[in-house]
């Protein structure tokens, strides 16, 4: 115990001293996962929402199948992403490996499914509720789901917001199409990995519990949020 | 509501602008832990790139692993330390040609306690061998990286056939040089490393050098460019100027230079060309 | 029933005709063969016992379901795609997490009305059920006959040729109910044709001029209110009225 209470000892002092190094890794480490986060969303939401509100053959397998990505391990997705965009690969011309591009491109991939299974639950269930209004108003299948996911965008605020602590916190993909390149490439999660492995755990945990940290603070914010929308629109 | 959509182009502009690097001029080496992880090229990066005006990034993984991703035209340059493996690669058609860098050694790590009795020994192969008879714990990187590779050669010189006399006690991990000594301190096991991560390593419990010195432990490191006839997205220019300067006067300066504790770590001997 | 074919109006939806409709779900029969026609003029009430099929009836007549057997068949069939015009109000009034007003300004929207003209004309029906001074409050907020009510103005702004109305006082205290029943008395004078699933014979007594009886997915009887609630023609309707049948 006496290691986490040094850690946290030296979590606090590498804040204050606001190391350029340790700046720019957070900087990289935060831009990366929200752009995933943004692409993810982007493609995830409205896909989740189109699966809730309409029916067809083989939706029942689609949900299990969808349900089953969001234990996609991330080293799995980081080795597809390196297959495909290594100078061997069909898409080596596009030059991107072991550049942030890639690791943004390897993190939207796997919070997408994430992102579609969560909101297809959350718009499943104010489609359960809504449904014979929309359908009574003349609303149509893909207006419905257009009109559900901003009525229920504060839930979905936490489910956006689920997906970027999962790429906040996943190492296996970064690592393998990143490279974790110093200067380049290297994030908090592979940094964490890189001190583990020199040995230098008190650095190691002190990283992490910035981390962990950055990634309460967002859930937090969310959590206010959400409340209060909760109260004041019911 | 239009506020906040206001909010959101501007994070999305933001968050682009600041991914747009400027179009610098670099190259990509594919090296080992033992370089990264010693802290040599956090030493002797910055000298080259303010030289030469080229950011070298480099990826480091196994010696095996390096050479792979070199031979999917992944790396500009490789900067390994598998004489056998290099030659291999150069004999595919892989790289141009192998200049040798530098050198260190490898010292064999035990636990205090030291149950094969091998501390003090000046003999690799003896101290493997009572290993071995003694069944004690003993990691192996098993990750195809240079340092795995020249511990199975020395297994083979002491006379140990390892297929055969593996057991509970030799704990194949898969791993990186750092990772590999964490796992030898939990355990108390013995570990063969290089000097230069030994002597960076923070986490080392109860363990400590047993052997070293023997000429066999010596470990050679080499660079080679990638070969742009087969890779044609090799950045051959920029990688020589690199290779260049690595085997230059000022460059092997450089690593000759690199010291932890007052300790120099890696003996640069571009000179000679048998290495 | 006599059909009025000159006094229509050109286009109209109604009279409504169904024949030979029948609905099964999960093995069950639950509308066993009915026929009839539905005409404008009269506030149509169905009356049944729990089980008898009324709110499925109801939802095979607006569309929401669709019958196994049998057609249901409009006079002017609606236009896919074009402005509703039929409505429905449902035992839980179902709003959206907007104001008041948004919640009526969207059901206009999708009638196809223009920005400019949406927003005055959902005041105007907000202002029918007494809820102008509530139009920025959030609909879900509101109690549960404000939000009926609110429900009652989205219908209001589309102005349909008719409304169906599934149990729409059920939840709500007497006081509610009384302010919904006139509102639905409004909508009928302004043209509306209603038809009403009712459980509650009180305010079948208010609201009907016909019922409707059906019994275990059969339309049974059907006749001017008065003649059905005083003097029932069929064995069934007498148990029901009398209380023997569960409401």
């Amino acid at each position: 115990m006496n290691t986490v209470a040094d850690a946290a000892a030296q979590a606090l002092s590498l804040v204050a001293a606001a190391d350029p190094k340790l700046v720019d890794i957070v900087l990289l480490s935060l831009r990366v996962s929200l752009l995933a986060v943004v692409f993810g969303s982007i493609i995830g939401l409205p896909l989740g929402a189109a699966l809730a509100v309409n029916d067809f053959r083989g939706k029942r397998g689609v949900i299990v199948i969808l349900n089953a990505l969001l234990g996609l391990p991330s080293v799995v997705v980081g080795l597809v992403v390196y297959l495909l965009l290594s100078r061997a690969g069909p898409l080596g011309s596009w030059g991107i490996l072991f550049t942030p591009a890639a690791m943004v491109i390897a993190q939207t991939i796997l919070i997408t499914p994430t992102l579609a299974a969560l909101s297809r639950q959350v718009v499943a269930d104010g489609w359960g509720e809504y449904r014979e209004q929309l359908r009574s108003l003349g609303e149509t299948r893909w207006g419905a789901a257009t009109t559900l996911l901003w009525d229920l965008k504060f839930s979905l605020v936490t489910i956006v917001l689920a997906g970027f602590g999962r790429a906040a916190s996943e190492v296996g993909a970064v690592m393998i199409v990143g490279g974790n390149i110093d200067g380049v490439t290297r994030v908090m999660t592979t940094t964490i990995a890189l001190e583990t492995s020199k040995g230098d755990l008190p650095l190691a945990l002190a990283l992490g519990i910035i981390l962990l940290s950055i990634v309460l603070a967002v859930n937090a914010g969310a959590y206010v949020v959400k409340e209060t929308a909760q109260h004041r629109y019911g | 509501m239009v506020v906040a959509r206001r909010m959101f182009l501007g994070l999305l502009f933001a968050l682009a602008v600041t991914g747009v690097e400027a179009q610098e001029r670099f190259i990509t080496v594919a090296s080992t832990t033992s370089t990264e992880q010693s802290g040599l090229f956090g030493h002797l990066l910055p000298i080259f790139e303010k030289e030469a005006g080229i950011k070298v990034r480099v990826v480091a993984l196994g010696t095996g692993q390096a050479l792979d991703l070199a031979r999917r035209g992944d790396a500009d340059v490789v900067f390994v330390h598998a004489k056998a493996a290099e030659e291999k690669f150069l004999a595919e058609g892989e790289g141009v040609k192998r200049f040798p860098v530098m050198c260190n050694d490898f010292v064999l790590i035990g636990p205090k306690s030291d149950p094969a009795k091998v501390a003090g020994g000046k003999d690799i192969t003896e101290a493997l061998k009572k290993i071995q008879a003694a069944q004690a714990p003993f990691v192996s990187r098993g990750d195809k990286s240079g340092t795995h590779m020249a511990e199975l050669d020395l297994w083979k010189v002491s006379g140990v056939d390892l297929e055969k006399a593996k057991g509970a006690w030799y704990r194949d991990t898969g791993q990186g040089m750092g990772p590999a000594l964490n796992t030898a301190a939990s355990m108390n096991a013995y570990v063969l490393a290089d000097r230069a991560t030994w002597l960076a390593f923070k986490n080392r419990g109860d363990l400590a050098i047993v052997v070293e010195g023997d000429k066999r432990l010596y470990n050679q490191y080499g660079v080679m460019l990638v070969n742009p006839a087969k890779h044609p997205s090799v950045k051959k220019d920029l990688g020589q100027v690199f290779i260049d300067w690595v085997v230059s006067p000022q460059g092997q300066k450089a690593i000759a230079d690199y010291k932890i504790g007052g300790g120099q770590l890696f003996f640069p001997n571009a000179g000679q060309p048998d290495a | 029933m006599t059909i009025e074919a000159d006094m229509r109006a050109p286009l109209s939806l109604l009279p409504l005709r169904l024949d030979g409709v029948v609905f099964e779900a999960g093995g069950h029969r639950i509308i066993d063969g009915i026929s009839m026609t539905i005409a404008r003029g009269p506030r149509t009430v169905v009356l049944g016992p729990n089980g008898a099929g009324k709110s499925v009836l109801l939802r095979l007549c607006h569309g929401l379901l669709a019958p196994t057997a049998g057609t249901v068949r409009w006079f002017t069939p609606e236009v896919p795609g074009g402005p509703r015009r039929q409505a429905m109000v449902f035992q839980r009034p179902m709003m959206l997490r907007r104001t008041a007003l948004g919640n009526v300004t969207y059901a206009l929207r999708l009638a196809g009305i223009d920005r400019r003209t949406r927003e005055a004309r959902a005041m105007e029906a907000l202002a029918k059920v007494g809820l102008d001074k509530q139009a920025n409050r959030a609909a879900r907020v509101m109690s549960g006959g404000e939000q009926q009510r609110l429900a009652l103005a989205r219908v209001w702004a589309l102005s349909p040729e008719i409304l169906f109305l599934d149990e729409p006082t059920a939840s709500l205290d007497p006081g509610a109910t009384h302010e919904i029943e006139s509102i639905i008395l409004a909508l009928h004078q302004a043209g509306t044709k209603i038809v009403m699933v009712t459980h509650n014979l009180g305010q079948a007594h208010r609201v009907a001029d016909e019922i409707l009886f059906l019994h275990q997915g059969r339309l049974v009887e059907r006749a001017p209110a008065g003649q059905f609630l005083k003097r029932p023609a069929s064995p069934e309707a007498a148990r029901f009225l009398e209380g023997e049948l569960p409401w």
